[in-house]
């Protein structure tokens, strides 16, 4: 077969015209992949800015400026009687101990308006905190104590960095004054960053350094394990009928493209919906997990059917049939067979749109979750305000203490959402069938 | 029985010289004996509907008690759709009607009162690709008898799963593994399976769509040996595109043709003598 024969040319013309094609062909497959590429590491990029902004601007806030004085704790003004009673020694007047103590360490300071400075430098809620402090502890009463207490939040800053002590004084929230005593106590080592456990432990407050973060979690918690109670079992199951009963005609047409519009409508309609129904009509109590958790069900719903509907088309249909034809119901042939095959992309749907509600803010706002709660909730009916809608009016307060509060308040949410999709990814993990 | 297609073909085409026979050339009314006496189940002008198109044409055919019957034809000709409605298995696609009478030991199946669930515990389905659910051997073939409360005890429901993948010749096989999934038997393996998980509700029927359509010859031939030991119990309708199948296993031979029974009748007698037209073309392969 050497010499050519005309069978054999229209072979060689086809690796011809493959192997003059194949560079140009894989040239842009290159392309494409670079491109993607690209892509991938410009989102990666963006990312990582965000996290770096955040985390540059919030990770002081877990830290807190305490100051420490020698207070004299006197009998004669906690407990004049000595008869031990917590009720006595929690009315004593620990304000004027802590005044006290500020004015024997800067005795120099006499004029009433550098008093006033002066008693600035501690924060309105460390007369509070020394109170539980004595009465934690009595054996304090009648001794002299090295006392750490809460510092301010300008000092806070000024100690942190976040108040240039080289900008003029006219320019600076800290007068000349006040920074010299800082520097004083600063020298003396009296000053020093503590684990900011009032971050977590504390509702939200006027004063930064007071401000926390619990009651947002506990409400953003209420809210969340409530929706899903609701979501979850209301999704699956509508999803169940619609694919597996419900009977295709116009009306599960509707449904369906109803569904499907209702997960494209903006957040705050539903706020609107739950403010002039689940408020206005049926009276539930505003400003609660309650009705933040029946509005976000009512948003999260469509994401969960619609999920939960595609999980349960990728079971393959051969599964049913295999069920029916030994002789099992419809409902057995779903719980026993259909369902645990398609848990593990139900679970998905419901962790995406529980993340979903977790970082909504908008609806929550127009039933009262906006409102100023200081106290942490500890029911579905209390009062309560949700992470997004603090971190949201962190941001709008005005004190450079709060920027750095909001920061660590969005860290904390994002830690959560990274936690809940690690979870998402587990429970396929663990639900999905070894084989 | 076995025969050779050759040989069938050899028998056909002397007996087409020979012009001995007048064949029915184009009518479409079912040549050859529908009924068998004391028929297992009885299906008389049976129509199928998808939509607003019919599927099978006005269909009568009996099923004998302990026989094979099968059925064969062109692609797309009905067979699956008929051994569907065998077992109401039709009632889970929408749009699908069917009319006529289909009987089970004289009871009419589509009759409004009755509960597909059970009928289906009675007539059991075999399909053409393998699907044994994604669970244990064991698992597999207990499930049927575990649903239906066919047994009162743990040992006893072994014990039916033991004979069940006995009798579907798996058994010797998968002892020691009853706890391994049953995805990860071999095709044929998963096939036997799905043949023990029909049987261990001790159904009256069964009912097989190409069940060796996705197994090599060496797994057919166990399936196609098995069927053959099923007959002392069971009735069983079998589709089969295998003209070669069919001789060997089946005792009757049902040709469809666009919807239609165009003729029924001993095995032996259809292959090597078929009275309509469309059925000589199609089994001498000038057809299909
Ligand atoms: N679910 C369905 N919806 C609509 N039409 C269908 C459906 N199933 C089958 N049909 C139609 O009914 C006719 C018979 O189909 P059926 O599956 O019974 O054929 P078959 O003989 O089993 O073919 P094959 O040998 O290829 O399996 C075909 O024309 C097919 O297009
Ligand atoms: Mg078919």
């Amino acid at each position: 077969m050497t010499d050519q024969t005309p069978a054999s040319a229209p072979h060689k013309r086809t690796i011809d015209a493959v192997n003059a094609s194949l560079k140009r062909r894989r040239a842009k497959e290159r392309r494409f992949r670079r491109l993607g590429a690209a892509a991938v590491a410009l989102g990666l990029l963006f990312v990582a800015l965000l996290f770096a902004d955040i985390v540059g601007k919030g990770h002081t806030a877990f830290q807190q400026t305490y100051i420490k004085l020698p207070v004299v704790l006197e009998r004669a003004q906690i407990d004049p009687e000595g008869s031990g009673s917590a009720e006595v020694i929690a009315r004593a007047n620990y304000l004027g101990i802590i005044r006290a103590a500020l004015r024997a360490h800067f005795p120099e300071v006499t004029a009433r308006r550098d008093k006033r400075a002066l008693y600035q430098m501690v924060s309105v809620g460390a007369p509070q905190l020394l109170r539980d402090r004595v009465l934690a502890d009595p054996a304090l009463i009648g001794t002299t104590a090295e006392v750490w207490l809460l510092a301010d939040d300008d000092i806070d800053m000024v100690v942190k960095g976040q108040i240039d002590r080289t900008l003029p004084e006219s320019k600076r929230r800290v007068k000349d004054q006040t920074l010299g005593w800082i520097e004083r106590l600063e020298s003396e080592g009296r000053i020093t960053k503590r684990f900011n456990t009032i971050f977590f432990t504390n509702g939200t407050s006027r004063e930064p350094e007071l401000a926390g973060i619990a009651g947002a979690l506990a409400g953003s918690f209420y809210t969340l394990a409530l929706t899903l109670l609701l979501s979850f079992p209301i999704g699956v199951g509508a999803a169940i009928y619609l694919e597996e009963f419900a009977p295709k005609n116009r009306w599960t047409d509707l449904i369906e493209v109803n569904i499907n519009n209702l997960a494209a409508v903006p957040s705050i309609v539903f706020g609107l919906l739950g403010l002039a129904v689940f408020i206005g009509i049926f009276g539930v109590p505003r400003s609660t997990p309650l009705v933040a958790a029946l509005v976000l069900t009512l948003m999260t719903l469509p994401t969960i059917i619609i999920s939960s509907r595609a999980a349960l088309k990728s079971v393959p249909p051969s599964i049913r049939e295999a069920a029916l034809g030994v002789g099992a119901s419809s409902l057995q042939t779903q719980f026993h067979h259909v369902l645990p095959l398609a848990l593990p992309g139900m679970l998905t749907g419901a962790i995406i749109g529980m993340a979903q509600a977790l970082g909504e803010t908008a609806p929550l706002l127009m039933i009262g979750m906006i409102a100023f709660i200081v106290d942490v909730p500890a029911g579905f009916t209390d009062p309560a305000t949700v992470l997004p809608v603090q971190i949201f009016l962190w941001a709008d307060s005005p004190e450079r203490a709060f920027v750095e509060r909001t920061s660590a308040a969005i860290m904390v949410l994002l830690a959560f959402l990274i936690l809940m999709n690690l979870a998402a990814v587990l429970l396929r993990r663990r639900f999905e069938r070894r084989w | 029985m076995i025969t050779t297609v050759e040989e069938i073909q050899r028998s056909t085409s002397t007996a087409m010289r020979s012009g001995e026979l007048a064949r029915v050339r184009e009518s479409r009314e079912t040549v050859g004996d529908y009924s068998v006496p004391d028929a297992r189940m009885r299906c008389r002008d049976i129509e199928v509907w998808y939509g607003d198109k019919r599927a099978i044409h006005g269909v009568n055919l009996d099923l004998g008690r302990n026989e094979v019957l099968s059925m064969i034809g062109p692609s797309g000709c009905g067979k699956s759709t008929f051994l569907r409605c065998l077992n109401r298995m039709n009632d889970t696609i929408d749009g699908c009607r069917v009319s006529g009478s289909i009987q089970l030991d004289g009871e009419e199946i589509y009759d409004r009162a009755l509960d597909p669930v059970p009928l289906r515990a009675r007539v059991g389905m075999v399909f053409q690709k393998p699907n044994p659910f994604p669970k244990s051997i064991y698992e597999n073939v207990a499930y049927g008898p575990r649903i239906h409360g066919l047994t009162t005890s743990k040992a006893e429901l072994d014990a039916l799963v033991e004979t069940s993948l006995r009798k579907a010749g798996l058994w010797d096989e998968v002892k020691d593994r009853l706890e391994a999934p049953g995805t990860g038997l071999s095709g044929g393996q998963q096939q036997r399976l799905c043949i023990a998980r029909t049987i261990a509700v001790s159904p009256e029927v069964i009912l097989m769509d190409e069940p060796c359509s996705a197994l090599d010859p060496i797994a057919t031939a166990i399936i196609e040996e098995l069927i053959d030991e099923l007959r002392a119990n069971y009735s069983i309708a079998i589709v089969t595109h295998s003209m070669q199948q069919a001789a060997r296993v089946s005792q009757r031979t049902a040709y469809f043709h666009l919807g239609d029974l165009v003729e029924v009748g001993e095995t032996n007698q259809i292959f090597t003598n078929p009275q309509h037209r469309l059925t000589e073309d199609y089994i001498t392969g000038r057809f299909g």
